[in-house]
């Protein structure tokens, strides 16, 4: 069952990527079934997630390619709260790509089965697993929400002629939308980071490589509210410190599991 | 088919402005006129805007109009003359703005519904109009027709819009209070910025302009300082040097500030566009952005004619069913009354049946005749949308004495 739910989230999914792409060159129907694209593929990986929780007797996604696919569904998720708005469509153009690869991922992986669950209690996992990739979600909304900043700041800037034609939210609208992400994700990673350094006080365990890029991720972060809020900081500089923070997201996410997981 | 809808009228396509000008109605001239056309039983609505005067007709003599109008041997000449589903892809047209100026445009709409209301319509006229606000409304919501500004101060503000989203609250320094500052000030105030602050050399004229807005007048000296309180700048002066240098806009702890420079020589240092968060646009780049728009407009102009041709085919086939429509059902009212008149002939016999078995013969030769002209009856309408259905009406009329059914 799980596998066979696999396959329509991951079309529609793919669908809403490339009718996003389709929606810059011509606005309009495109961008629609982009959005139902997002809409559908959502509900069917709800239900697939649904299935695995129904089929397994402990935490499903404690596995690298299992905690992809709950994250690609956050990710998603998340972005679905402004998603189904037109001005948002080009989000989703740098959203739906990212989600169907990190979606067929964890497929490759195994993290769309049923098969796979961890040894560690389900409540701690729940807490630290949820919180962690639920602001690991938001980072990448951020990051989507800031990389639309600068490419829009840019042309603005260049004063070209075309500028008017496709219209992301307003450069405000952006940048203040992304400060308002982090600043609900990063409470998330801290208390993400706290319970799983608590159990590791208590348990006993190695200080792992994936841990230490997590830290400084959330060192980026704190940073950026602190720039922001207390420095003035707005604008493209703090677009940038977004994207150097979901730099080190996706190294947690794909280049470190095995430290992790194993 | 008869010619049933008729469209007298010029448009700027056809006519200067010292024709166009001479046959100008306003809107309570242009009802009264369409009233007086459709007085004895006929259909009639005038169009006049400044680009065209357009009398739509059902059922009224060119030769009256013409008269009523006042056109003379000139005018007539080029006037166009179209009928039926040429004059209502016409209206349709008009209505979504692609014989407008500026294709798209938002004025004409709100026009064609004006005239529609302040004129005499009938059955057909009432019909055309509404597909035709149909049509508009449409091909505004369906296409990008209507969306990119199509002037330098309405791309201005549509242009600050993509930096600060809402300008409700925004704060604006006007520089200079010529005619081009002002526009770009009241399409910016539309949109609900405020004017702060009116700087111009001569003091009273910027007063003047600051009276229209409600805002405060200053000399050109204090336009440096006064930067650092606003979001958006608009400077149109007569300045020969740059009124705001690069030294003037100090740090403005990220907030934003957008700057639009319709004058030339130009009144603000483009080194400005250099610092974070200013966004400096001069006379060229706005037009430059009007005319991408404009090309755009035209590029969704196709789509829009798409629509409007469907609508125009549609209204084709309801005017070409109206020729069918009353012979079927003279043809159905013909039917039923035999049919009712051979059962009361038949009551005596019918006289010993129970009420139930009556209902049953009532409901069996109600059934016949339905089925009986039913055939006929889908015949007819596709005859109708094949231009045949006034011939084959009229056969129908015949063969069956319908004629003086109506009699």
């Amino acid at each position: 069952m799980a596998e066979l739910l696999f396959w329509p989230a991951f079309l529609a999914y793919g669908e809403a990527a490339v009718a996003y792409f389709g929606n810059t060159r011509r606005p309009g129907l495109a961008g629609r079934l982009g959005t139902w694209g997002v809409r559908v593929g959502w509900v069917v990986q709800t239900g697939l997630l649904a299935v695995q929780a129904g089929r397994s007797d402990g935490f499903p996604w404690a596995t690298w390619a299992g905690s992809l696919n709950l994250f690609v569904w956050l990710v998603v998720g998340a972005y679905l709260i402004w998603g189904c708005r037109p001005r948002y469509r080009l989000l989703g153009l740098a959203i739906m790509p990212l989600a169907a690869l990190l979606f067929a991922l964890a497929r490759i992986g195994g993290g769309t089965g049923t098969e796979g669950h961890s040894g560690y209690s389900d409540v701690f996992l729940v807490l630290h697993v949820g919180l962690v990739l639920a602001a690991f979600a938001g980072f990448t909304l951020a990051a989507a929400l800031s990389g639309l900043y600068l490419w829009q700041e840019r042309r603005l800037k260049s004063g070209a002629a075309g500028v008017l034609r496709l219209r992301p939210p307003s450069l405000m609208t952006l940048e203040t939308l992304a400060g308002r992400t982090v600043v609900v994700a990063l409470p998330a990673l801290t208390l993400g980071v706290a319970v799983g350094f608590l159990r590791l006080g208590e348990r006993g365990g190695r200080f792992d490589a994936l841990m230490a890029v997590t830290l400084l991720t959330w060192a980026v972060y704190g940073v950026y509210l602190l720039a922001r809020y207390e420095l003035g900081w707005r604008g493209r500089r703090a677009a940038y410190i977004a994207l150097l923070g979901f730099l080190l997201v996706i190294t947690v996410r794909l280049a470190l599991p095995a430290t992790h997981f194993a | 088919m008869s010619s049933t809808l008729r469209l007298l009228g010029l448009s700027h396509h056809v006519a200067p402005v010292e024709l166009r000008e001479r046959v100008a109605l306003d809107l309570e001239d242009a009802g009264a006129l369409a009233h007086r056309l459709a007085a004895p039983g006929g259909e009639a609505v005038c169009l006049s805007t400044c680009n065209r005067t357009e009398l739509y007709l059902v059922g009224v003599e060119e030769e009256a109009a013409l008269d009523a109008l006042g056109a003379d041997s000139e005018l007539a000449e080029v006037l166009y003359r179209l009928g039926d589903e040429g004059a209502a892809l016409h209206l349709f047209r008009v209505a979504a703005g692609l014989d407008s100026m500026v294709p798209g445009e938002g004025e004409i709409l709100g026009q064609v519904r004006a005239a529609h209301d302040a004129g005499a319509p009938g059955p057909v006229l009432d019909r055309v109009f509404r597909q035709a606000v149909h049509v508009g409304k449409k091909a505004r919501s369906e296409t990008a027709i209507a969306e990119s500004p199509s002037s330098v101060s309405s791309a201005a503000a549509a242009l600050a819009q993509q930096v600060f989203g809402n300008l409700a609250g925004r704060k604006v320094l006007v520089i200079g209070a010529g005619k081009a500052a002002e526009l770009a000030a009241r399409s910016l105030a539309a949109r609900g910025a405020s004017i702060a602050t009116v700087a111009s050399r001569n003091l009273s004229s910027a007063e003047a302009l600051a009276g229209r807005f409600d805002s405060g007048a200053a000399g050109l000296e204090a336009v440096p300082a006064a930067v650092g309180d606003v979001d958006i700048v608009v400077s149109s002066t007569r300045a020969s040097g740059f009124v705001l240098e690069r030294g003037h806009v100090a740090d403005r702890r990220g907030r934003p500030l957008f700057l639009i420079d319709i004058a030339v020589p130009r009144d603000l240092d483009p080194l400005i566009n250099e610092l974070e968060g200013c966004y400096l646009y001069d006379i060229d780049d706005l037009e430059a952005v009007v005319e991408e728009s404009l090309a755009g407009r035209r590029r969704e102009a196709a789509r829009a004619e798409t629509l409007a041709s469907e609508e125009a085919d549609r209204f084709h086939a309801w005017l070409l069913s109206r020729d069918v429509v009353p012979a079927i059902a003279s043809l159905r009212a013909h039917a039923e009354r035999i049919r009712t008149g051979e059962l009361e002939r038949a009551e005596s016999r019918l006289g010993r049946l129970s009420e139930h078995e009556r209902r049953a013969v009532e409901s069996i030769t109600a059934q016949i005749v339905n089925k009986l002209l039913h055939l006929p009856t889908v015949r007819m309408k596709e005859a109708a949308a094949t231009a045949d259905g006034a011939m084959y009406a009229s056969a129908l009329e015949h063969l069956f004495g319908l004629e003086d059914d109506r009699r």
